[in-house]
Order: structure tokens, then C-alpha cells, then sequence
């Protein structure tokens, strides 16, 4: 079948069998390789996307399912090839060794510092509980958030720190 | 990206060159390779642990409108294939023929046009299978009425590998009868384990019909040696391969051997004319490659009364699974198990080591661990603790006096082991000032008072990493030597390419920050190659943290070669003797006249330039090298754990831990202190939450991340580190590799935290994973009853 799919503000079209999941039509369709796929249990979260500003699983989905919605994958992050203050955070705070499971985990942290400015550094464990990271300890994905945070366009997250 | 800090120009905090294609999303995996022409394969496993193939029918799979091409073991046969030698000098089915031996093994291989097609042909697939008694408990594996798993091999008539051993048994024996006391451990299991990498494994098949070139990409932490273990294998001339490990997604040791489906991705491509992706999934990845630990450990400890430990035995019984595909420099069955006298003075010390066969996945590789390290500190640090109990002695204080001093370095242990340096004593003071452990055992007096249940565990090890040195180490006969090339073209920036494989160590910046270290080059200006065999030096690979103290120092090496060329350059340009010539980092100048000199730069243009260099000197500024390490390096480290254990649900939440690491010289902190994260963080895991555990049916229970894990970032606390630096005295920049560590001295700290919590049951010990229902147990059998509940 036809799939139509809003992709990091484009429309892209993919011919695949209904079955097929999202983040296969994302990354053998369409060569949107930046989109991991690390379990066959959605336990993993390498394949976290965007819908609509949400994270979720791309290997839970079928791509037809996200037909009208908005979808965002790693590499809609940067915006005219400025990187994203999370993908900044993860540079700055040695976020990411293998990269496997980074854009999955940015793509969280970037709809959590949408939803809340300033979080905690449980509150991003909490976030990034549901995806795995195999190289880092976790420590420095939070320190990465937490940078992001303080240097969002507008923060006051970094104000406390400073004063 | 930004410069946000000074960049060194050598040693330092360098934030990493390989970051900016992983945060767009623009790295390459092998997955994301993609061919013109290309067809997936798909592998059909056994559902069984053991029985005889019977009969397998895949004419309906073949039939499949998508499907080019089906292959079992009978169709490998015809070409010499059907088995594959391990690294440790047995054999492997790649296609099972007579029998499968363990759940999860490969029975056939379907190539389709396309993943879905592939994963549907496989259903259609019928095997009948003839079910056979199954040995999933290592402790019946040599039963008498056992069934023999191997009994493909001629005069295997038992399930029986090898018997290792190191030390003097009967010294050993003469000290444990001698000491005051003597703490006898009935076992001390490390569970069967898996390295997990977020990447599973997988290639990419492209052999040329015209140039009959094979093209491999792969998920390899060892790309030479894989290269020659394939032209050993099948055949294909050495040079018409050409093996490339992209970006790799993890590693940890789980990507050392040759897997069965990498075999078959060949073939694949090979019967087909076109190129052939083979990817696992998560279940094939944890339940049919490279498991690592299952060694089931009985120790006997012994001590006089003041507490100076004597002797130390240790009898393994090692699980390898249904196959020997253990990954280990081949004279060293065991491993470096022989290293389990840790890091105590020892008067005499023994260890023995039977490998037996079990109808489990095959492996024992080396998670995250130099060669079964991580097995010998577990043991000799939970056996300390145990009789720091039976001394009534704090461990701290049983460990200080023990400990090698500094000045018995270099320090040869009871086992062979000729350790660099280290200042024990001093690591173990740094741990104790930032754990503030005086505090901590107040505060456990206090809460113990309250009734709470808090622990504190420390454990110190000594590693022996950077195998090594060939005349005593080699895997599959290649010598543990590695090579480096190094060239700086005219404009002064430079290339260097290694044998070694980054899996996420951060190879490109590390090596480049070697080489500005070394020549004053500006760590941006120098390309790390890797990764290539087309495109690198022959060197053994990633693992048993060898790159820094190997492949580190070949590049040390390679660039003090360059360095050595450019002061004859130097002297020629500037018209004095190369004595007469002193260095500055980036730049040689006449001694006595520090204005008169050249950078590496100028060195480079007029290398490739017109100027009349000296008799013998050639032209360019380029070097090799192969370095063959004089001795393997010893990290160490002292680690304490703080745990809160919830008696009523048997929950341990893991407090904090401070880690204080000497791995020598710091190339890049930055990252160190990454790799130790990532350690601590996998061994917490081993120590509370991970099993690859089996039925009795030889069913795999651990075969996904529903039941291999947890909830990963809420389980482990942000980690504290210490630095002590004692830099290895033979390594010509004195790093002593680090990636390791942090997973070898975790577990035992963590579980000696946990049986410290429950001293006041009685518990003298918890196995790991230390699960709740483990923990819970454990204090419901010590102290009789069931823990109150709240």
C-alpha cells in the first residue's frame, strides 16, 4: 500500500505491506537510518520518534498509523544545521559513546523539556526509564539534559546554578 | 559545533570528533548499509536444547515468490562449511546437521527480497526433531549417565573440555592446614551473563561475481583477525577480503567471535550473485552468541588470627555451552582466571579449572572483562569479605593489611603474574576520604539501631589487561601484536590508521589526541582510520581493553617515529647536526637558539618539498609500527557500594558508589571517566538484575529485555569517582587501559554492600543477580524465619 507520512516537516511517500512497522518504513523506505531498532520487546527505546511532539516507540506502531500525524526523527532535530540544544547537551556532557541508543534518547529528552522547562535530574531518569543505554551509566544523559536545559533559548533552569 | 572550552593539543578533557554524525542521526551501522541488489537473510533456530535432526523439508519455503535461495547444514557440507573452528580450538556448526545442542542453534538460512519475506519463508520450514536428554546443569554435565553432547568430535565420550590449573596445589594445601583460621565457600557462582550490546549483530555479504572479491561489512571488534580466520576457513584468498566494521553499536565482547549467521550472510551472497544482509534480533543476540561468565566458583580462604591472609584455593567448574567458542588468547584456557589472587601478599596460592560442555548457548567471552578477570575478583573479593566476618575484622582494615605495598613493584604473584605498579594503599585511602566511610559506618550503627538496613560493601581489584605479549599470547596463533601507520602530508595534517576497532571508546579522539601529544599536531588535524582492512595495519582488535595499552602505544611509537624524521629534516633545513637540535612539543629548534627552529608543520611541506635531505633519509613524512607489548598492564581500583536493603521485599536500592580508578596516565579524562560510567553501570546490572538463566529442559529464561534488565536508568545512582595515577612503567606513555575496570570491580562491591545489610540475619551470602526474591530468601533462610513485614 501507499503510505504518506509528515516527516520533519516533509511529506514523504513509501509503497509497503500494511504490516509494516513505522521504523521500518522510516529506515528502509525512506533511508531515515538516524531511527534504531535495538529488541524485539519495545523494551529498548533505540527506535523512539516524535508523533505529534510525543515519544513512542516506533516499533509498536505500523507506519499507516501515522499517516496525519506529525513525525519527528533524529534527524529533524537541528534546525538549518544548528543543532538542538539536547543534541548540544549531549556533545557537551560526553552524553553518547556508541550512539546507538543517542537519537532515542534525545528525542525523549526534547519532548520532556517541551513539556517541563526545568526538570529534575529524577525527573529525567523517569523519562528516559522506559530506553536503554548500554555504554554511558546513565549519569551523563542526565547531565546532557540538564545542559540542554539551562540553555534552551529563554531558560531559566541555568539561573539558579549561576546565582 | 561550538568550541565551548580551550582544546588541548595532546592529553586533556577533548570533547569527542566522532560526536557529530551520531547526534544527527548520521552514522552508519551495519544495518544501515544498503546495496543495490541486496537480500536479506533470516535464520531458522532450534526450538529444542537437544535432539536429532531427523529431516528437514524446506521445499515450501523455497517455493515462496520471494525467497532466492534456502541453505542447511547439508547444503554447507557440500562446500566445507557445515562447521567453523572456534577461537578456542574446537569446532562450531554454522547449519546444525546430526543434532542441535542448544536452544536457539542455526538450522537453516532463508534469503529473501526482504525482511518481512525472509522472517515468513522461515515458518514454512518443517524439522522433525528427535528430542535427547538434556544437560542444562553444569553440576550434571559429567554425571555418568550424562549424554554426551559432542559426540560429533572423535573420542569425546564425556562432556569434559579441559582441566586447567596455576599455583602450587601443594603448598597451597600445606598454608590452608597451617592458618588459624580457614573460611571454606560451599560455591560462589558468577551467573551466566551477556553482553547486550543496543546493537545486535549482523553483516552484510557482498562477494563480487566478477573480481571474486568478498566485501564484509560487520559488527566486529576484531576486524584482521576475522579477515583470516574467513580466508582460513573458506578459503577465499586473504587479500580478495576485505572486511569493514563500520559504526559500531556496542560491543563489550559480544563482538570478538565469528558467528554462524555471519558465515551464512556469505554464503548467502555467494549462491546469489547479489549482496545479503544478515541482522539478528534481540532474542537470537542474548539467547545464541556470546554469553560470558558461568563459572562456578568454590573457594577456601585462609588467615592467621591478626589477619595477614595465607592462602587462597579456588576449584571452577566452567559452563562453556554446547560449543568451546570462548574468546581468549589460546594457551590460557581459563583465561587470566589465574589473576584471583587479586591484590593480596599471598603466601601460597591454587587454582584449578575444569570447562565442560552443556546443551547452552556456546561463548564465554569476555564482557567487559580482560579473559575471565571479572570472574577471579569477584571471588577473591567476596571471599575476603567472608573472612573479614569470620575474623570479626572490618574489611577495610583486613584489605589495608593485606594489600601488595608500593614498594614490592614490580610485584610477581603465586600464580605467574608479574604485576607494573600501583600504589594500593593509597587508591584504597582515596576511596575511603571520598566515601567518607568512617561516616557511613556511623550512620549504619545509627540506622542499624532504627532497625534499617543499610550496607556498605568495598572491594579492590587488580586487572591484567593490553594482551599481549606474543611471545606468550595469541588467539588462534596471531600473535597479540598490534600496528600503526602514521602520515603527515605536506600541509601538516595527518592520517593515522589502526588495527583496532572503537565500539564507542571514542577511538578518534583518544588516538589523535596520542598523536598531538606526541607531534604538537592539533588533535582535529589528525584522521583516525579504523575499521578497514583494506584501509588499516594487521593488529588483533578491541577487547580485553587493549587499544590504549596495545594499539595506544603502537601509536605512541609510529609518531616518535615521525618525530625522529623530522629532526633530520630539521637538521637539514636548517643546517645543523640532529644533535644539535632540541623538541618542543610541534616543533624542533637548535639548542641555545630556541628562535631558529621548524614546526611539524614546516617539517612536513619541506619533507615532501625540494629541500636536499641527508644521505639515507627519504623523502616524506611517514612512519609504521608494531608494537608487541614487553608485558600486559595492571589497572586497579577500590570501589565502595552503599546499598539499602528493604528486608520486608527483599528490594536493594543502590545508593551511591564511589569508584576510584588507577588506569596510569589519563589520555583523554573526559572519556575515562565515561568508560567507568558505563562499567558501573553494567555491573550493577550483573549484580541485581541480570541472568541468562536456563529450565531444566534447557529452555533460555533470560532470551529478552523483558526479562533481561530492568528499569535501567532508575536502578543506578549518579557515580562518584576518584584518580590515583601510578603510570605503567613499560608503556611508552604509561596508560594501563580503563574500559574494563569499572565492570570487574562493581559486582563484588555491590554484593559485599547487600551481605553487609544483612549481617544482622545471619546472612553470610546472597548470588547474583541479587534479585528480591533472592535477597529475601536469603534472609528468610538465615534467620529461620520470614522478615516481619511492615
Amino acid at each position: 500500500m501507499q503510505i504518506t507520512l509528515s516527516i520533519n516537516g516533509e511529506t514523504r511517500s513509501a509503497e509497503a505491506e500494511p504490516r509494516t512497522l513505522l521504523v521500518h518504513v522510516l529506515r528502509d523506505h525512506l533511508d531515515l537510518t538516524g531511527t534504531h531498532w535495538g529488541c524485539d520487546t519495545s523494551n529498548c527505546g533505540a527506535c523512539v520518534v516524535l508523533v505529534d511532539g510525543e515519544p513512542v516507540k516506533s516499533c509498536t506502531m505500523l507506519a499507516a498509523m501515522a499517516e496525519g500525524h506529525e513525525i519527528t526523527t533524529v534527524e529533524g532535530l537541528a534546525r538549518d544545521g544548528e543543532l538542538d540544544p539536547v543534541q548540544q547537551g549531549f556533545f557537551e556532557e560526553h552524553g553518547l559513546q556508541c550512539g546507538f541508543c543517542t537519537p532515542g534518547m534525545m528525542l525523549t529528552a526534547r519532548a520532556l523539556l517541551n513539556e517541563n522547562p526545568n526538570p529534575s535530574d529524577e525527573e529525567i531518569r523517569v523519562a528516559i526509564s522506559g530506553q536503554i543505554c548500554r555504554c554511558t551509566g546513565y549519569a551523563n544523559i542526565v547531565r546532557a539534559v540538564r545542559w540542554a536545559a539551562e540553555h534552551e533559548a529563554g531558560a531559566t533552569a541555568g539561573e539558579e546554578a549561576i546565582a | 559545533m561550538a568550541a565551548t572550552e580551550q582544546r588541548p593539543i595532546g592529553f586533556g578533557r577533548l570533547k569527542r570528533k566522532e560526536d557529530p554524525r551520531f547526534l544527527r542521526g548520521e552514522g552508519t551501522y551495519v544495518d544501515d548499509v544498503k546495496l543495490p541488489g541486496m537480500l536479506h537473510g533470516a535464520i531458522l533456530r532450534s526450538p529444542l536444547a537437544h535432539a536429532r535432526i531427523v529431516s528437514i523439508d524446506t521445499s515450501a519455503a523455497q517455493q515462496h515468490p520471494k525467497v532466492r535461495v534456502v541453505v542447511t547444514g547439508r547444503d554447507l557440507e557440500g562446500l566445507g562449511l557445515a562447521w567453523m573452528p572456534t577461537l578456542s580450538a574446537d569446532t562450531q556448526a554454522v547449519l546444525a546437521t546430526d543434532k542441535v545442542r542448544f536452544q536457539g542453534q542455526e538450522v537453516a538460512f532463508v534469503v529473501a527480497e526482504d525482511r518481512y519475506a525472509a522472517r515468513d519463508a522461515l515458518e514454512l520450514i518443517e524439522v522433525d526433531y528427535e528430542p535427547l536428554p538434556v544437560v542444562s546443569d553444569v553440576r550434571r554435565a559429567l554425571d555418568p549417565d550424562a549424554p554426551v553432547i559432542r559426540d560429533d568430535k572423535e573420542g569425546q565420550t564425556t562432556n569434559r573440555i579441559f582441566d586447567w590449573e596455576a599455583g602450587d596445589e601443594a603448598e597451597t594445601e600445606r598454608v590452608l592446614a597451617d592458618a588459624d583460621v580457614v573460611v571454606v565457600t560451599q560455591e560462589i557462582p558468577f551467573q551466566r551473563v551477556h553482553p547486550a550490546p543496543l546493537e545486535t549483530c549482523g553483516s552484510v555479504a557482498d562477494m563480487d561475481p566478477v573480481t571474486g572479491k568478498l566485501r564484509l561489512w560487520t559488527t566486529s571488534q576484531a576486524p584482521h583477525a576475522h579477515r583470516t580466520l574467513y580466508a582460513m576457513v573458506a578459503g577465499i584468498p586473504e587479500h580478495r577480503i576485505q572486511v569493514i566494521a563500520p559504526d559500531i553499536g556496542g560491543g563489550f565482547g559480544n563482538k570478538v567471535p565469528i558467528y554462524p549467521g555471519y558465515v551464512c550472510s556469505i554464503v548467502g551472497s555467494i549462491l546469489t550473485g547479489r549482496p545479503v544482509k544478515w541482522m539478528e534480533d534481540r532474542t537470537e543476540n542474548l539467547t545464541s552468541t556470546g554469553f560470558a561468565r558461568d563459572y562456578l566458583m568454590r573457594g577456601r580462604i585462609a588467615a592467621d588470627r591478626d589477619g595477614r591472609i595465607r592462602g587462597l584455593r579456588v576449584d571452577v567448574l566452567a559452563d562453556h555451552g554446547a560449543f568451546n567458542a570462548t574468546a581468549q588468547p589460546s594457551k590460557y584456557p581459563a583465561g587470566f582466571f589465574h589473576i584471583f589472587t587479586g591484590s593480596y601478599d599471598l603466601e601460597a596460592a591454587y587454582c584449578s579449572v575444569r570447562g565442560v560442555y552443556t546443551n547452552k548457548a556456546p561463548g564465554g567471552v569476555a564482557y567487559r572483562c580482560s579473559f575471565r578477570v571479572t570472574e577471579a575478583a569477584y571471588l577473591v573479593e567476596r571471599m575476603v569479605d567472608l573472612l573479614a566476618a569470620e575474623l570479626e575484622m572490618d574489611p577495610v582494615e583486613l584489605r589495608m593489611r593485606n594489600l601488595i605495598r608500593s614498594d614490592q613493584f614490580p610485584y610477581t604473584t603465586k600464580t605467574g603474574w608479574e604485576y607494573d605498579s600501583g600504589d594500593y594503599h593509597a587508591t584504597m585511602r582515596e576511596a575511603l576520604r571520598i566515601a567518607g566511610y568512617d561516616e557511613l559506618r556511623r550512620e549504619q550503627a545509627e540506622r542499624r539501631a532504627r532497625g534499617e538496613h543499610m550496607g556498605i560493601g568495598v572491594s579492590f581489584f587488580t586487572e591484567t589487561v593490553g594482551a599481549g605479549p606474543k611471545a606468550k599470547m595469541d588467539i588462534a596463533g596471531l600473535g597479540m601484536a598490534d600496528g600503526a601507520e602514521l602520515r603527515v602530508h605536506p600541509t601538516g595534517t595527518a592520517v593515522v590508521r589502526l588495527s583496532v576497532q572503537t565500539q564507542g571508546q571514542g577511538h578518534e579522539t583518544t588516538f589523535a589526541q596520542i598523536v598531538a601529544e606526541e607531534l604538537g599536531i592539533p588533535p582535529e588535524d589528525v584522521e583516525v582510520v579504523h575499521g578497514d582492512t583494506d584501509q588499516t595495519p594487521f593488529g588483533l582488535g578491541t577487547y580485553g581493553s587493549r587499544s590504549t595499552p596495545v594499539s595506544g602505544a603502537a601509536v605512541a611509537m609510529v609518531s616518535r617515529k615521525v618525530r625522529d624524521k623530522a629532526r633530520l629534516i630539521a637538521s637539514a633545513a636548517l643546517e645543523v647536526a640532529p644533535e644539535d637540535l632540541a623538541w618542543e612539543r610541534g616543533r624542533w629548534f637548535v639548542k641555545g637558539d630556541p628562535e631558529q627552529g621548524r614546526t611539524i608543520q614546516e617539517l612536513a611541506l619541506a619533507a615532501h618539498g625540494t629541500l636536499t635531505l641527508p644521505d639515507g633519509v627519504e623523502g616524506h613524512l611517514d612512519a609504521e609500527a608494531v608494537y608487541d607489548p614487553p608485558n600486559l598492564t595492571y589497572p586497579c581500583g577500590a570501589y565502595i557500594a552503599v546499598v539499602d536493603v528493604d528486608p520486608a521485599t527483599g528490594e536493594v536500592r543502590l545508593r551511591r558508589f564511589v569508584a576510584v580508578d588507577d588506569c596510569g596516565v589519563r589520555i583523554n579524562p573526559m572519556i575515562v571517566e565515561g568508560q567507568i560510567h558505563g562499567g558501573l553501570a553494567e555491573g550493577a546490572g550483573i549484580a541485581l538484575m541480570q541472568h541468562i538463566a536456563f529450565d531444566e529442559q534447557g529452555n533460555c529464561l533470560g532470551g529478552s529485555f523483558m526479562y533481561y534488565g530492568g528499569r535501567w536508568s532508575l536502578e543506578v545512582p549518579d557515580w562518584e569517582l576518584g584518580e590515583t595515577v601510578t603510570p605503567s612503567p613499560h608503556h611508552p606513555i604509561g596508560a594501563k587501559g580503563v574500559g574494563e575496570s569499572s565492570n570487574v570491580g562493581s559486582p563484588p562491591a555491590i554484593v559485599n554492600a547487600i551481605v553487609d545489610a544483612l549481617a544482622p540475619f545471619g546472612v553470610r551470602h546472597v548470588d547474583m543477580p541479587a534479585t528480591p526474591g533472592r535477597v529475601w530468601e536469603a534472609i528468610r533462610s538465615a534467620s529461620g524465619t520470614a522478615a516481619p513485614p511492615r
